[in-house]
């Protein structure tokens, strides 16, 4: 569940930005400047929330400077997002020299809820023992979903990211509306790497921390279609897959046979690829189902918008 | 925030101040005014990762001196840049070529690692007898080397092609799983003595050194520039040719520019997004190849310190040319070079980084022109 729950912190951030027409690649910048300054503060202060604030604020920091180059500077998305991953890393790379020597510290508690997690079969997997993270990701999956498709500025959001021209029309601000999900998308992305610096792999090490989630959240965001519950879904999913590499790899025997994980490590390997080849064949079976249901991305997705220039 | 934020984007946007800053669109870019702007912002770029490490407590003008020093202070280390720059060429000609037609390949890293993979298990599975002449164990191996490079490349550009799967994510993906790949191999098939390593190839799937000529030309010695630079320059002038002075060119270029044109030109996208995604990672597997033969003569954990993703950066400040990549490169693999030795280990990253957001960022210029007039 928890690596999931990273997973859906930058999923849904992503959507947020994206729904809003701004593609942000540079998820996995933001989210190890996320989880290194989680973790700086958390060690500075010994405040975990204290910790996430931070790791939220540097994030969407940084986003904002992606918002600058693309919203106003027109600059292509895909190159950008690009950049703020290499600065991303780069900086918290730089910042945080040294800090994995700076040993354990109190994490973000772990709870189980009373009533729920007596419920049978579901109770131990979703509420018991989980960290509190955990639930913030099951309140957000509604939260944005609700918020992105029922609610008025979840209809400006929409309107901003499929015709910018007309909601300028109506009235809207494009441009600081794309700059609030652009820091939306950001913050969320934050968490995300401040929920691994404190709650899943607690501390820094260097890129390895966050190992490519970033790109399978981009990812994911094309698989969930731009819908939150679907991002669920494949983050949670995602999650349960980790898991069970790090499962496999115990047991002496498998299915009744001798497990080859077990007796030749280096078959390990092979299952480290696992998640970034599953993360092409989600690709390929929502790219193949976007195609049957004629859905697609939003519609002025990495477009920038110029006003008073023709829409596209 | 709503002043500066639509300042670029509205013409002539009053200021309270005794002169009147108009932001207009050009009309016509002169020739002169893209490289300048290049350069402006890279010098920016530069001071800016300064103050970035003035305030992380380090000092930049030492930092500086020493990248310039280390890079190219000598003929020694001239060499040794020229050595990363080889690389680098062929990864910026990769990247090149494949964002000519807006494909975003991602993949030149992994595409560098399976190239590396594919030269290795020529001399390692005992493809060429370890008595075969040079010329032709390299020749194998140079195949081999862009063969798996362009399979690599041929599944994300097969995806995109026919199931409009988004390559980006895909060449990502593959990179990762490149990496794992040749982890298994030297970890597990062909580790030598329990170390994470092969054994060293005979000396016959060397590439020539430049030292190698010492005996005739003293100048020579102790210069570690290999062949690997002879390819990477004939590859920037074919990828050069094919671009600009060929009806391929012309497709995957225009392509690049209105596809929907294109389409109706009657030009195959679906076969060109393959062949170009091949292509692409054929010289990036070129790359890898290169690299084992001409520097480590072994496959090894970490022989890419990055060099599939800073070709983006390359090609990207290259303006896509590829006659240009080649001083680029020699600029980055100084700055590859230099920054082995920097302490934090982050900074090269860093000021990639910068680099590349100044780049895109100073290309509003090219739009827009500012000009200060006195208040009517």
């Amino acid at each position: 569940m928890a690596t999931g729950t990273v997973l859906l912190f930058a999923t849904i951030g992503e959507i947020f930005a994206e729904r809003a027409g701004v593609l942000n690649l540079g998820l996995e910048g933001m989210m190890l400047i996320g989880a290194m300054s989680a973790f700086s503060v958390t060690v500075a202060t010994g405040n975990g929330w204290l910790g996430l604030i931070v790791a939220m604020v540097a994030a969407s920091a940084l986003s904002l400077l992606h918002g600058v180059v693309t919203i106003h500077f027109q600059a292509d998305q895909v190159v950008s997002g690009l950049a703020l991953t290499f600065l991303g890393t780069g900086l918290s790379l730089v910042i945080g020299e040294g800090l994995n020597k700076a040993g354990a510290i109190s994490l973000l508690p772990t709870l189980s809820l009373p009533v729920l997690s007596a419920i049978p079969i579901l109770g131990p997997i979703l509420f018991t023992k989980q960290s509190v993270m955990v639930y913030v990701g099951y309140l957000l999956v509604p939260i944005a979903w609700f918020y992105i498709n029922r609610t008025r500025p979840g209809l400006h959001l929409r309107a901003v990211g499929e015709n910018p021209t007309a909601a300028d029309a109506m009235g809207l601000n494009v441009y600081r509306l794309r700059y609030s999900y652009v820091m939306v998308g950001g913050a969320l992305a934050g968490l995300a790497g401040g929920t691994i610096s404190l709650a899943i792999s607690p501390g820094w090490f260097s890129e390895l921390t966050t190992g490519g989630m970033g790109w399978i959240a981009v990812g994911l965001v094309i698989f969930a279609q731009w819908n939150p519950w679907r991002a669920a879904f494949g983050g949670y999913a995602f999650g349960a897959l980790r898991r069970t590499i790090l499962d496999i790899q115990g047991p002496q025997t498998l299915l009744g046979l001798r497990n080859p994980f077990f007796f030749n490590p280096y078959f390990g390997f092979f299952l480290q690829m696992l998640p970034y080849a599953f993360t092409i064949a989600v690709l390929i079976i929502g790219s193949r189902e976007a195609l049957r249901k004629r859905l697609g991305a939003p519609a002025a997705l990495g477009l920038p918008y110029v006003r008073g220039e023709r829409g596209h | 925030m709503t002043r500066t934020e639509s300042a670029a984007v509205r013409p002539a946007r009053r200021i309270r101040l005794p002169f009147v800053v108009r932001i207009e669109p050009r009309l016509e870019v002169p020739r002169w005014l893209s490289p300048v702007i290049s350069i402006g912002a890279i010098v920016v770029a530069l001071l800016l990762g300064a103050l970035v490490l003035a305030l992380v407590g380090g000092d930049p003008v030492r930092a500086y001196a020493h990248i310039a020093g280390a890079a190219f202070g000598s003929l020694g280390v001239f060499s040794d840049t020229l050595v990363k720059a080889t690389p680098l060429i062929m990864t910026g000609l990769a990247c090149s070529i494949a964002f000519q037609m807006k494909l975003w390949n991602i993949g030149a890293e992994g595409q560098f690692y399976m190239g590396a993979l594919g030269a290795s298990i020529v001399v390692l599975a005992g493809m060429v007898r370890a008595d075969t002449p040079r010329a032709i164990t390299i020749a194998v191996m140079l195949v081999a080397g862009i063969l798996f490079g362009a399979g690599w490349g041929l599944v994300p550009g097969w995806l995109k092609a026919r199931l409009r799967v988004n390559e980006i994510i895909t060449t990502l993906m593959l990179n990762y799983i490149a990496v794992a790949l040749v982890n298994y191999f030297i970890f597990g098939v062909w580790s030598e003595g329990g170390f994470q390593m092969t054994r060293t190839f005979q000396r016959a799937a060397w590439l020539p050194r430049l030292s190698d000529l010492a005996e005739q030309f003293p100048v020579f010695r102790g210069l570690t520039t290999h062949f690997g630079l002879v390819f990477a320059v004939v590859a920037a002038i074919i990828v050069w040719y094919i671009l600009y002075r060929s009806l391929w060119g012309y497709e995957i270029r225009l392509i690049g520019d209105n596809p929907r044109a294109a389409e109706y030109a009657g030009i195959k996208i679906t076969r060109n997004t393959v062949l170009v995604m091949m292509l692409s990672g054929g010289i990036a597997g070129l790359a890898g190849m290169s690299e084992i033969a001409g520097v480590v003569h072994r496959l090894q954990a970490s022989i890419s310190p990055g060099f599939g993703f800073t070709g983006i950066i390359i090609a990207w400040l290259a303006k896509l040319n590829p006659l240009i990549v080649i001083p680029v490169s020699i600029l980055f693999g100084g700055l590859i070079l230099a920054g082995r030795e920097i302490q934090p280990a982050g900074v090269p990253r860093l000021i990639q980084g910068i680099i590349l957001f100044m780049l895109i960022a100073s290309e509003v210029l090219l739009r827009y022109r500012v000009r200060l007039a006195r208040r009517a």
